[in-house]
């Protein structure tokens, strides 16, 4: 039997963006805590340890996140670990985040000029101090743009999550358009919801690189 | 745990998931063309002197870049045919994949164009050239050099995001293994497989187009 479709149908696809950004929201807090964990070891003077980080990066970014999905839902499945699929793709996203977030990461804390590490040294630093009081804190200005464009990639990410079954946004549109029959409609409003989603972060994050491009040009200036 | 992993059925089946890679490949090139058409078309929009056209362009590309593409490969093979457009798995998925690119090109050749100091399109000017004239001794060569290790990553982006269009059963690797994995049961096996596949594109593309830059614009850095 074919259902219309009508507000009630609008509501339910409505509804289950909340699984999309809930989604989102634990992959970001993981990825970060990982992402953290992993940019650290890649700065590291520890020559095995910074290439254990890299190399796990690399693989990460260079397979699709569809077989990092099922290669999570059915290893945890042989491992009796778990054959649900929230929690498999929220331990897939958190690994996917924790790379591409340590990735970006690295990045800003080789910005940092090597004359603030080598001015922390003077200072009689040791190596965590250094990282924490100095370097950090002036990689944290950089890293946050890149930041919040990675977390429009990791919310349009989600939507595979529907692949391995787990009733987000993009498995929402399948069950009503199963129902309704009117694919155009229901994929058109869920594309538009995503980019609801999406675009102010979007916009936040291009804000947030031009005030620092701004910022830089000025430090430039005063350099001379 | 009490699983043995067979990794038998799966070395048999190696020359089908070879053929899958190697249609992953080329649909991802032949995407990659059309979406360089596409990008540099809406570039020229954007920085066209009407106003509606700069607006189309700016609308297109943020629609896109704001939104998944798996909703824009099930957009393209569910939707468009309400409107009378009905595609084959291969086409919807080209079609999807030339869209996305498209959009993504486009901030590219952008950054490409920006990239041309401005100092030379007044010394063109200068010299009297048209904006054709300038665009073919003045901004291409630098602009290209500039965008290709962009358009290099960009290609391996969407080499990887193509295992999406399997859901269509579009055939490339990714629709191989879930064959594969339907004739044998084996899912963990094949698709760890598959993803050592992947992987060895990546970076093996990566390789290549790190060689490529290295020969191709070494001889033009005097220029």
């Amino acid at each position: 039997m074919i259902r219309e479709f009508t507000v009630n149908e609008l509501w339910l696809l409505i509804l289950a963006a909340r699984w999309t950004v809930l989604l989102s929201a634990i992959a970001f807090v993981g990825g970060g805590a990982g992402g953290f964990i992993l940019a650290i070891a890649r700065v590291s003077p520890r020559g095995p340890v910074a290439s254990l980080a890299a190399a796990f990066i690399k693989i990460v970014q260079g397979t699709p996140l569809l077989m990092q999905l099922y290669l999570v839902y059915f290893g945890a499945s042989l491992l009796r670990l778990t054959s649900d699929a929230w929690t498999a793709a929220a331990l897939a996203l958190t690994l996917y985040a924790s790379a591409f977030l340590g990735e970006i990461w690295r990045g800003c804390i080789q910005a940092v000029p090597r004359e603030q590490w080598e001015a922390a040294r003077a200072l009689a630093l040791g190596y965590p101090s250094q990282l924490s009081s100095v370097i950090l804190p002036q990689a944290a200005r950089i890293a946050l743009p890149p930041t919040v464009g990675f977390l429009v990639q990791l919310l349009k990410g989600t939507s595979l999550a529907s692949i391995i079954g787990f009733t987000e946004l993009t498995r929402a549109a399948a069950v009503v358009n199963n129902a309704t029959f009117r694919p155009l409609i229901v994929y058109a409003i869920v594309a538009a919801l995503y980019f609801i989603l999406c675009w102010p972060l979007s916009l936040l994050s291009s804000h947030l690189e031009r005030r620092l491009e701004q910022a830089g040009s000025r430090t430039v200036a005063f350099q001379f | 745990m009490d699983y043995v992993f067979q990794f038998g059925v799966v070395w048999r089946d190696f020359p089908a998931l070879l053929l899958g890679a190697w249609l992953t490949v080329r649909l991802s090139a032949l995407a990659m063309g059309l979406g360089l058409i596409v990008g540099v078309a809406t570039a020229l929009a954007a920085a066209s002197r009407w106003r509606a056209l700069r607006a189309l362009a700016r609308v297109y590309v943020e629609a896109i870049r704001n939104t998944p593409f798996l909703v824009q490969v099930l957009f393209v093979y569910l939707g468009l045919p309400s409107i009378g457009l009905r595609l084959r798995p291969d086409q919807a998925a080209l079609l999807a994949m030339v869209i996305n690119l498209g959009a993504y090109a486009t901030e590219i050749v952008r950054a490409g164009i920006k990239a041309v100091p401005a100092g030379q399109l007044e010394a063109g000017t200068a010299l009297g050239l048209s904006s054709w004239q300038l665009f073919r001794h003045v901004v291409w060569l630098p602009a290209l050099r500039a965008i290709f290790p962009a358009l290099g990553s960009q290609f391996i982006l969407i080499m990887l995001a193509s295992s999406v269009v399997s859901v269509i059963s579009a055939e490339e690797l990714t629709a191989v293994a879930d064959t594969l994995v339907a004739r044998h049961f084996r899912s963990f096996e094949v698709y760890l497989v598959v993803t050592g596949m992947y992987l060895v594109m990546c970076l093996a593309f990566q390789a290549a187009f790190a060689a490529i830059h290295r020969t191709l614009f070494a001889r033009w850095r005097a220029v």
